[in-house]
């Protein structure tokens, strides 16, 4: 066989935020074992640090040139360390919002964080997967920890149905995702991406096999990201979690699902484009049109918002699709930034709850206005960037994204994604409706700590601040693809 | 000096960047709120005023340019610059917001600082789109307008306003999008968003065809034109005075703006091929709409049915061009009617925002809409019956007023092109009048009604203010056009010069 058998030492440094991350996460579950319910902020507050640890590690090593290490299995390039820096912001906006929210439903446990860090491990290892197996691998660390913080409250029963629903849906996708991995392996006879996408266009005439194998890592990756008409379980599953969780849920993972996507289809079977091309064009168009419109329907807030993520993924599978490096920024701008107002938007439902009364309609957020003018102008802002309406950044999301199908003459699928993203404008304006023109009964102001209010404020700045001046953001995506 | 500062950024920024602060005053200190908005408002029309003293008029080239690369990765700029058609639209723009703070003052109690906060923002994002040079700058201006309208209509609309709202909102965005495709499209043809660049971009007749379609979906709903001027009454209706006053005032005109900037340069043989498209559109818009207004029982759905037979008008002289080209090849008659269009666009800024203000200024004594609650109002209300007077004589085109200028030109210029485009074009004259002139008869004229009309007090100070200030436009535009004709005159010329010759 071609593969040298002698031992190559793995290059550590490109290593060293994953590795800090796991001993972290030990640590975190070792210490926290012997804290009080009282103490749990020193949980909080080491999580903090680890991200914030992470993210100096991965800072250091960005821009540096491409390393390839553990045999082949594990990559550090410019679009993992932007997609990580991603996901650590992600999530440290996300633990602080969930702290609030668990500590006033008594669920305020050390485990949250050790799964969350964990979630944050498997998600790393998926952006820098470099083979098949590190990838099934990272994929795994981080459904099988989104599945347990479903559950997390676990008295509730809709939380536990929801995370049985996920967990039989995600288990039902991972075997998808392996038996097409079993067949490219078999044509291939390689786990390693760099040798798989060599191999793949030799073996690419006469032979069903390798395209068998595509769709079936297409259906699984679909799975994963929520993607019609594998989106079933996306909705019950944001509606049943606890709120802090539909956070987790709904904004990193998402980001480690496009890295996951531009490592398997792009970069490892690149040679089969016109495979996955027809099937993602099919998957995106059904996205954006079920998510779309299957929103307006709603009137579950949580579930709302899962339907328009599914319109989203619709989106960033267009950039995809349109097979060029700038399809692959905008796929990722829009990704990114999506994370961002989701993360947002979020974060002030679970500030909008009164105590003891969650928000879980729509109609919880009538009189927003009068209660804090300045959450109901954050959370405008927010809609109005998810429905894609200058000056906030989600414009340039979609406005990259359609260019770059309109650069590949895919003019018509252009102008169905317009169309339809104006009937998805209507339930974010219901949103703001329900906000700013709808009377509520009581005006009880909006409790909520100092550190959250500043980070929820800044989050919806920098919506405006990207909205007016994209560039910058743009250009680091630009280059990470490049 | 004057041309060294960035005037154009200063106009479009300083109301925004002032709706934020009077945002941060906040709705607990209104009084405060309230000046800094005046202030703003007038401090951006006094920056304004140099674009006109200082505008060349012999020229067509764009002035005031600013140019700063914005989004580098898709050659988008911040590329601002203001000709003939332009400049008196952002005079009109900050005029108008004064007026408007000026409306709101007293009548406006439920969050002042946001109301106020929203008109300075939509300020802003309107003289944008009229300043902006770069399409994409334009797009995203022209969409960014749409939030604080909605909210405008939204929060301080009547009953019926959260239809109202999200129907004007849906509406717009609907038409919009398809221009963003086509300016994409061109973009990848030409290489950047310039929109000089587009004018001389090279078009077959179906890709002409096309995008000119999109175009008409974007401004023939912002005019808007029949039979998508649905959303028009009903916002025009739930909006505050303010919010209609804007609305008729300023963003229709962005519509009719955008054929000129757009459609008309962009596709000329589209244009000249549809032509008969636009002008039949136009032509019901003046008859069959004003037939609707005259049977109308709510004065401010009149007054936004009268809006939408004037901008037919506007529509029609834009349009007439290529029929004048055909019968008679006389350049003359054509510049005749887009100078027609672009007066009659500022004219009916002043009128149409005037009429609504005396709506407004009936409705906050009697809170209602209804012709049939009024009658007789110059019997308590002597000095608010001759402005309404004198504003509904102006929308019936009375010689002597603005409206009857662009009128005027227009209907001339349509003889060159068919005698039934100008019979039936002419039909409006009669039609306003009867429209305009019948609600005035029932509102202001007669006995007086009921015990509502008779004890109406008349206009105060801040109201005498506001309707005489646009008094004065609407004589001085109607007496003496000769400035604003001269400042427009070469940019038309250049326009009609570039429109005849074909790009294919």
């Amino acid at each position: 066989m071609g593969i040298p058998m002698t031992f190559v030492p793995p290059d550590f440094v490109s290593v060293m935020p994953e590795i800090f991350v796991l001993s972290m996460a030990c640590a975190v579950l070792v210490i926290d074992v012997f804290l009080k319910d009282e103490q749990r902020g020193i949980t909080f507050g080491l999580c903090q640090l680890t991200l914030l640890g992470a993210l100096l590690l991965t800072l250091i090593g960005y821009g540096t040139d491409t390393t390839v290490t553990f045999n082949g299995h594990f990559i550090r390039d410019a679009m993992g360390d932007v997609l990580k820096v991603g996901i650590y912001v992600a999530i440290a906006m996300v633990l602080l919002f969930s702290r609030d929210y668990l500590i006033a439903r008594g669920i305020h446990r050390g485990e949250y964080y050790v799964l969350a860090l964990l979630g944050v491990l498997g998600m790393m290892v998926m952006v820098s997967a470099a083979s098949f197996l590190t990838a099934y691998l990272g994929l795994e660390l981080l459904s099988l920890s989104l599945y347990a913080l479903v559950a997390f409250d676990r008295d509730n029963a809709q939380c536990s149905e929801a995370a049985m629903k996920y967990f039989v849906l995600g288990a039902l996708a991972s075997g998808m995702l392996l038996y097409g991995i079993s067949m490219i392996y078999g044509t291939t006879g390689s786990l390693d991406l760099r040798v798989v996408a060599g191999a793949a266009i030799e073996n690419r005439d006469g032979s069903l096999l390798p395209a068998l194998g595509v769709a079936f890592l297409v259906v699984g990756l679909a799975f994963k990201l929520g993607a019609v008409p594998f989106h079933m379980w996306l909705p019950d599953v944001y509606q049943g979690a606890p709120t802090s969780v539909t956070l987790y849920v709904g904004s990193a993972p998402k980001l480690a699902a496009f890295a996951l996507l531009m490592r398997i289809l792009v970069e490892g079977l690149g040679g089969l484009e016109s495979d996955w091309q027809q099937m993602l064009i099919v998957l995106s168009v059904l996205s954006i049109a079920v998510g779309n419109v299957i929103a307006i329907a709603q009137t579950n807030i949580k579930r709302m918002l899962a339907y328009s993520t599914i319109s989203h993924v619709g989106f960033i599978l267009l950039g995809i699709i349109a097979g060029t490096a700038d399809g692959y920024s905008a796929a990722m701008f829009y990704a990114l930034t999506y994370v961002l107002t989701t993360v947002g938007s979020f974060g002030i439902i679970i500030l909008a709850g009164r105590s003891g009364c969650e928000v879980e309609n729509i109609q919880d957020l009538r009189g927003l206005n009068d209660r804090s003018p300045w959450f109901a102008f954050l959370m405008l802002v927010m809609m109005m960037s998810t429905a894609g309406i200058p000056f906030l950044v989600g414009f340039y999301a979609k406005f990259a994204v359609l260019m770059a199908i309109v650069n590949v003459g895919m003019v018509g699928l252009a102008v169905y994604a317009v169309v339809l993203s104006v009937v998805g404008a209507f339930y974010y304006l219901r949103v703001v409706k329900v906000m700013y023109f709808d009377k509520s009964e009581d005006s009880i102001p909006i409790l909520a700590a100092l550190d959250t209010k500043i980070v929820i404020g800044a989050n919806g700045l920098i919506l405006i601040l990207l909205g007016l001046y994209p560039t910058g953001l743009m250009g680091v995506c630009i280059s990470a693809l490049q | 000096m004057l041309s060294e500062l960035p005037i154009l950024s200063l106009v479009i920024w300083l109301p925004i960047l002032g709706g934020a602060a009077v945002l941060f005053v906040g709705d607990e200190n209104s009084a405060a709120a309230r000046r800094l908005a005046l202030v703003v408002a007038c401090a951006t029309f006094a920056v304004s005023l140099p674009l006109w003293t200082a505008f060349d008029g012999t020229t067509a080239l764009m002035q005031f340019e600013e140019l700063w690369p914005w989004i580098p990765a898709f050659s988008v700029n911040y590329h601002l610059g203001i000709d003939g058609f332009s400049m008196p639209l952002i005079l009109l723009t900050a005029f108008m917001t004064v007026i408007v703070v000026i409306a709101g003052w007293e009548v406006v109690q439920y969050r002042v600082a946001q109301y106020l906060a929203a008109f300075l923002i939509m300020e802003g994002l309107m003289i944008g789109v009229f300043a902006s040079l770069d399409a994409m700058l334009f797009y995203v201006f022209f969409e960014a307008m749409l939030i604080p309208m909605f909210l405008i209509i939204g929060i301080w609309g009547g009953p019926r306003r959260v239809y109202a709202t999200i129907k004007f909102f849906l509406y717009t965005f609907f038409g919009s999008v398809f221009m963003l495709i086509a300016l994409l499209y061109m973009y990848f043809k030409s290489g950047s968003f310039e929109i000089i660049g587009f004018h001389a971009l090279k078009l077959s007749m179906s890709e002409q065809i096309l995008i000119f379609l999109a175009f008409v979906m974007a401004f023939a709903v912002k005019v808007p034109m029949w039979p998508v001027h649905t959303w028009l009454p009903d916002a025009h209706v739930e909006a505050p005075t303010g919010g209609s006053v804007i609305l008729a005032a300023i963003t229709l005109k962005i519509g009719g703006y955008g054929f000129v900037r757009f459609a008309l340069p962009i596709t000329p043989d589209a244009a000249a091929h549809l032509d008969w498209l636009i002008l039949t559109m136009s032509l019901v818009a003046v008859v069959y709409i004003g037939l609707v207004a005259l049977v109308q029982q709510d004065m401010k759905k009149l007054i936004a049915y009268s809006s939408i037979a004037h901008m037919g008008f506007v529509t029609l002289g834009f349009f007439l061009i290529f029929g004048i080209m055909r019968s008679t090849g006389s350049v003359n008659g054509a510049v005749m009617g887009i100078q027609g269009g672009m007066i009659q666009m500022v004219s009916h800024g002043f009128i149409s925002g005037a009429m609504f203000l005396c709506v407004g200024v009936l409705y906050d004594r009697v809170h209602s809409r209804q012709i049939k609650d009024y009658g007789g109002v110059v019997n308590t209300m002597p000095m608010f019956a001759a402005f309404m007077v004198l504003f509904g004589l102006a929308n019936s085109g009375l010689p002597g007023t603005s409206g009857f200028v662009g009128e005027f030109l227009v209907i001339l210029s349509s003889f060159k092109s068919s005698f039934w485009i100008a019979f039936l074009a002419a039909l409006t004259l009669i039609l306003g009048a009867a429209y305009t002139l019948w609600l005035i008869k029932r509102v202001v004229f007669g006995d007086i009604g009921n015990k509502h009309v008779a004890e109406l007090q008349d206009v105060n100070v801040r109201e005498f203010c506001m309707l005489a200030l646009l008094a004065i436009a609407v004589l001085i535009l109607g007496i003496w056009p000769a400035p604003l004709v001269d400042v427009m005159n070469p940019t038309v010329e250049n326009l009609v010069r570039h429109i005849i010759v074909s790009k294919i």
